[in-house]
């Protein structure tokens, strides 16, 4: 997890913006994420196919969709539910212009043609979605986006020359190159590592650059921005766009992992589960999404076993879903962040005043 | 304490292209305003002010509440653009622009209610400040410590007496703390005029002192428009005065004569703030 490593230290290259607190809020941040990138790298050694693609894999590119929203919601104050869809066109996409079961839609471009054609076509979308919604603010935003992600989801579901309908793409393959085939699990877990590190990473630093600490400058007072001259709509549209870039990414990998895409993948439930995730983890840190997706992940596989097993119907994991959802959010209205955060404060406390 | 003078000259070079081009096409009055009137609904807050500003010229603008002072300073800044008449910043008409451009292009403001930046840190916002009206305000390249902007930021910061707090987030500050931070963000970058909307409210007599020292320190070319209840901060300050009621204006002259004038007198200075 070199990758991690050099982000955390080059943050405090910007030491100008950031004082002694921040400093050693940094560095104990640095410890807890260097141990959980190491047992992400060897967990191949431990874990079936199941735990690294269905489980761990899932969760991460979860995390980078809800890592999208994390970034519009936490550092430009803009909730978008369109995330979702962005990574959906993504994942249509790599399926038109790619390889898939479907001979009479699929192009069966090679990889390197149609990825970047699936991310741009994907950016394209999600910054035609925030241009229109950067002008509207809180609930205005989060109706246009949702209805903007209802529009495709009843398009994929309508459409059969394109979106091939109610059934959607079957066998879509991860490519073969550098002589590895990424489609074996773990290949796959590990590209899918490899992108969400660096997802996490680009946040992570970017959130300190110009660019960043602008756009939390938009979310905390856009009319004092536009005051001290920045053109508000057009950071929104920006941040967008970099956002629609992590999704689109996350879609593609949803795709490869998962074999399939269908309109279910981009129906309005979806893009409710990935609120729910990036809520459940706390939106004030771009860890908190993959947190968020991790808790979402197993409840979701193992609740329906463990309600069997203590006799419940099983069908009622949403439920169990909710319920967690509902408790996280009254305790800590910052998710998991918030409070592992009270929970750290505490400890720091006590230990200084045993000290005394 | 970090003189006012030093810290703004230093960042008088324009940093921005547009504020390059101005300041070599920079001509005429800093302020023009010619038949400007804002309707809120029905309701008549400017009706037809038409007032013209020097380059370098301190002025006060003084009136009750109500009298339409702040939706004069909106409609400088573009914050609420007039519903009619046009607004002329340095000779150029910026009746339709969007307030950053009227930013970048050298005007400056403070808001009467602090606008601040909640939860970043004092050193944040006054940076964003700095940043707002320079290059790079895109960049996706952290800012290194060593930055020249970085140094405009502590000079900001000492000016207005924040180091021992420059690393808090804005929204711990006390109210008149937040108050001096909103003079540093309007002094922020290469200001060629500045609007002050009651600076000295919420500040103690000392903090009052300060603020008065850091606008008599301003370098003499950039002009300013100040709203200020508090005549001993307002008067000592400027040298002409415009007097407002019900969205007109019904005054202007130096200080002395406004003291002195009669209807002044009825109107303001007799009210509740005699």
């Amino acid at each position: 997890m070199a990758l991690l490593q050099t982000t955390d230290t080059s943050a405090l290259g910007a030491q100008g913006l950031q004082g002694n607190g921040a400093l050693s809020r940094w560095a104990s941040q640095h410890a807890a994420i260097l141990i959980l990138g190491l047992l992400l790298v060897i967990l191949p050694a431990a874990a079936g196919e199941f735990i690294l693609v269905q489980v761990v894999g899932w969760s991460l590119i979860l995390g980078m969709i809800a890592l999208s929203l994390m970034f519009l919601a936490g550092y430009g104050g803009m909730v978008s539910l369109a995330q979702m869809t962005v990574a959906g066109v993504a994942g249509y996409m790599i399926a038109v212009f790619g390889t898939s079961s479907l001979p009479a839609i699929s192009l069966f471009w090679p990889w390197w043609v149609a990825a970047p054609i699936a991310i741009a076509i994907a950016v394209a979308f999600g910054t035609l979605a925030g241009a229109l919604s950067a002008r509207t603010e809180g609930i205005y935003t989060i109706m246009i986006t949702l209805a903007l992600a209802s529009a495709f989801f009843y398009l994929t579901l309508q459409n059969w020359p394109i979106f091939n309908g109610f059934n959607g793409f079957t066998t879509i393959p991860a490519p073969h190159f550098l002589g590895v085939n990424w489609k074996a699990p773990v290949p796959l877990y590990y590209m899918i590592l490899f992108f969400a590190a660096l997802s996490y990473a680009a946040v992570v630093y970017i959130s300190r650059t110009p660019f960043g600490l602008a756009l939390q400058g938009v979310r905390d007072n856009p009319r004092r921005m536009e005051a001290i001259g920045y053109n508000v709509t057009a950071h929104r549209i920006a941040a967008y766009a970099f956002a629609a870039l992590i999704a689109a990414i996350g879609g593609i990998l949803l795709v490869w992992q998962n074999n399939q895409i269908s309109p279910f993948s981009v129906g309005v439930n979806v893009v409710i589960n990935i609120l729910i995730i990036a809520v459940i983890g706390g939106l004030s840190h771009p860890i908190g999404p993959f947190i968020g997706a991790i808790i979402y992940v197993i409840l979701r596989t193992f609740a329906l076993d463990s309600l069997v097993a203590v006799g419940l119907d099983g069908r009622r994991f949403q439920t169990l879903i909710g319920l967690g959802f509902l408790v996280i959010v009254l305790f800590s209205p910052d998710g998991v962040i918030g409070l592992w955060r009270r929970w750290s404060a505490r400890a720091l406390s006590s230990r200084s005043s045993n000290n005394r | 304490m970090v003189s006012t003078r030093a810290v703004v000259a230093q960042q008088q070079q324009p940093v921005s292209s547009i504020a390059e081009r101005m300041a070599a096409a920079g001509t005429g009055n800093a302020i023009e305003l010619r038949g400007v009137s804002r309707f809120f609904g029905a309701l008549a807050a400017l009706t037809d002010i038409t007032l013209s500003v020097r380059p370098g010229e301190r002025r006060a603008v003084l009136g009750s509440n109500g009298a339409g002072k702040t939706t004069l300073l909106n409609c400088v800044t573009g914050d609420f653009p007039p519903t009619s008449g046009s607004v002329r910043f340095f000779g150029e008409d910026v009746t339709t622009l969007p307030p950053h451009e009227r930013i970048r292009r050298g005007l400056r403001r403070t808001y009467q209610i602090s606008l601040l930046f909640q939860r970043l840190t004092v050193r944040e916002n006054v940076y964003l400040a700095c940043r707002g009206v320079s290059r790079g305000r895109f960049s996706f390249i952290r800012t290194s410590a060593r930055d020249s902007i970085m140094q405009s930021v502590s000079d900001l910061i000492s000016l207005v007496h924040l180091e021992s707090v420059a690393d808090r987030l804005v929204g711990e500050l006390a109210h008149g703390q937040q108050r001096q931070l909103e003079i540093a963000l309007a002094l922020a970058g290469a200001p060629r005029f500045i609007l002050f909307d009651e600076p000295a409210a919420g500040l103690s007599p000392n903090e009052r002192g300060d603020l008065v020292a850091i606008l008599t320190a301003l370098p003499a070319h950039i002009g300013y428009i100040i709203i200020e209840h508090d005549m001993d901060v307002a008067l000592r300050v400027v040298e002409s005065v415009t007097m407002m009621h019900n969205g007109r204006i019904f005054k202007e002259g130096a200080p002395h004569e406004i003291e002195a004038d009669q209807e002044v007198q009825q109107l303001y200075l007799g009210g509740g703030n005699a």
